[in-house]
């Protein structure tokens, strides 16, 4: 990134997601539900680099993520890595981890599970990461990647 | 390993130790079996789907013992048809009782009830998900009639695509040192998680549509009913409908010493004329659900170690 975008989308405080594939970073930002005019957002795309060809970003000023939200970005992009902005600086930088336990961020893909009947917070124990294989505690049912959706 | 106050929801939640000390102290009970065990306990019976087998063996295991049983064999006699959640049902129970035992046609329904108890929980099937206790009579079975579970090959016939029994039992066996044969139509295969979860823990199967091209090297045939609710299209269960049909003819190409079990209601997978014969397991087979549900009510109630 030269220095000339980093002046235009420099930020305060906040937290800036990058390395993100080009494929996934408007999944992110759908996500993250960024609407213009409540936070100070960019979403960049295909800047160069050696890890994914072509990666995507995206800035927020003014908002740092919860746990739980940086879980579903893990899921949504497991490349992803989370830079936590303050005072014009990076402060802290992690790459974003699939958990071995996700409770509540997705929906079971079986029609026919209790979670999908009764209100019940799901439960997924991670079998494989990498591809994402997923077996939800109730049903048991073993999900991939394609196959999960977000609550 | 204990087994006081804890639930029976998957064949996934038990080691082989724990596994093999049910089917112990089942043997136990069948040989000696003392009427006044669970004198004093109460099992709910809740029923949200009928079943005859699973309902009626639970309720005879617990009487011949001495416990008392409560419950429903049917939603339609129940507040559920005002609506009333699963969670307050079983909140309601477990006042009630000391144990509840479980059938409910939504998966993950088993699990849900356990949490919202304190009583222990024994799954009597939840949907196409799981059936713990046909899992271990069926292992109660193979280890009565064949004196070990460990180096036989195993066939499974017919649906082993929605067929929860089976998949709980290949499961199950995976603890044990067998080679699995699945048998079915194309169609009606092995899903790829089961068979992945065989393959992480390195256990030995084969596919096959033939039946007569591996039925000489079995020692144990496990058949199953192509279930009519879980098509969508009659046409489709039609076709596929005693595809794999027993009768005498099998006879010249199965040994001896084969034993064919079916977790019952047959349709017409096997024909009655093989009932006589030194190869049915299957009536002995729901009868072994006495002693591993007595064997089960009394270590979840701790009255046996
Ligand atoms: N004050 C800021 N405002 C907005 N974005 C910033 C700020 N500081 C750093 N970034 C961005 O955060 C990411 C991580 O920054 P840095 O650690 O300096 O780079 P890199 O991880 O590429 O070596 C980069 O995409 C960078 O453009
Ligand atoms: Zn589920």
């Amino acid at each position: 990134m030269n220095k000339k975008m980093l002046k235009i989308s420099a930020i305060n405080e906040g937290t800036v997601i990058d390395h993100i594939s080009t494929i996934n970073t408007f999944k992110v930002a759908e996500f993250l539900n960024l609407k213009e005019g409540e936070d100070v957002v960019t979403v960049g795309m295909n800047f160069e680099s050696k890890k994914l060809g072509k990666k995507g970003v995206i800035k927020i000023g003014g908002r740092f993520l919860t746990k739980n939200e940086v879980n579903k970005i893990a899921l949504i992009a497991p490349e992803a890595n989370i830079n936590i902005i303050k005072d014009y600086g990076v402060k802290e930088k992690f790459k974003v981890e699939i958990p071995d336990v996700i409770k509540g961020i997705i929906k079971c893909a079986n029609t026919n599970c209790i979670t999908n009947k009764e209100s019940v917070r799901t439960k997924f124990y991670v079998l494989c990461k990498d591809p994402l294989k997923l077996r939800c505690h109730y049903c048991e049912r073993v999900v991939g990647k394609e196959e999960i959706g977000l609550v | 390993m204990t087994f006081e106050n804890r639930d029976i929801i998957s064949i996934r939640d038990l080691s082989k130790n724990e596994i093999l000390h049910v089917l112990k102290t089942a043997k136990k009970i069948e040989r000696k079996p003392n009427p006044n065990l669970l004198k004093g306990e109460v099992m709910a019976s809740l029923f949200f789907e009928p079943s005859t087998r699973t309902r009626l063996s639970f309720e005879s295991a617990m009487r011949r013992l001495g416990g008392e049983v409560i419950g429903f064999a049917e939603p339609g006699t129940t507040s559920l048809k005002k609506g009333e959640t699963l969670w307050d049902t079983i909140k309601m129970a477990e006042r009630y009782a000391d144990v509840i035992v479980m059938r409910h046609p939504v998966e993950g329904a088993a699990r849900l009830a356990a949490e919202a108890a304190g009583v222990p929980i024994i799954n009597g099937g939840d949907g196409a998900n799981q059936h713990p206790t046909q899992t271990l009579l069926d292992l109660y079975t193979i280890q009565k009639a064949k004196g070990k579970i460990e180096r036989l090959k195993i066939g499974f016939l017919g649906d082993l695509k929605y067929g929860r029994t089976v998949h709980s039992l290949a499961i199950a066996l995976s603890h044990f040192n067998t080679a699995l044969y699945f048998i079915s139509p194309e169609a009606l295969k092995m899903p790829d998680s089961y068979l992945e979860e065989l393959d992480s823990k390195g256990i030995q199967y084969y596919e096959e549509t033939d039946l007569l091209k591996v039925s000489k090297k079995l020692d144990i045939l496990y058949a199953t009913r192509i279930q009519k609710e879980r098509f969508p299209d009659p046409l489709e269960y039609k076709k596929y409908a005693g595809v794999y049909k027993l009768n005498r003819s099998i006879l010249p190409h199965i040994k001896p010493s084969l034993k064919i079990m079916h977790p019952l209601p047959r349709v017409d997978e096997i024909h009655p004329e093989l009932d006589d014969t030194k190869h049915a397991l299957y009536f002995e087979q729901a009868g072994n659900g006495v002693p591993v549900r007595q064997a089960l009510l009394s270590l979840v109630l701790g009255r046996v170690k």
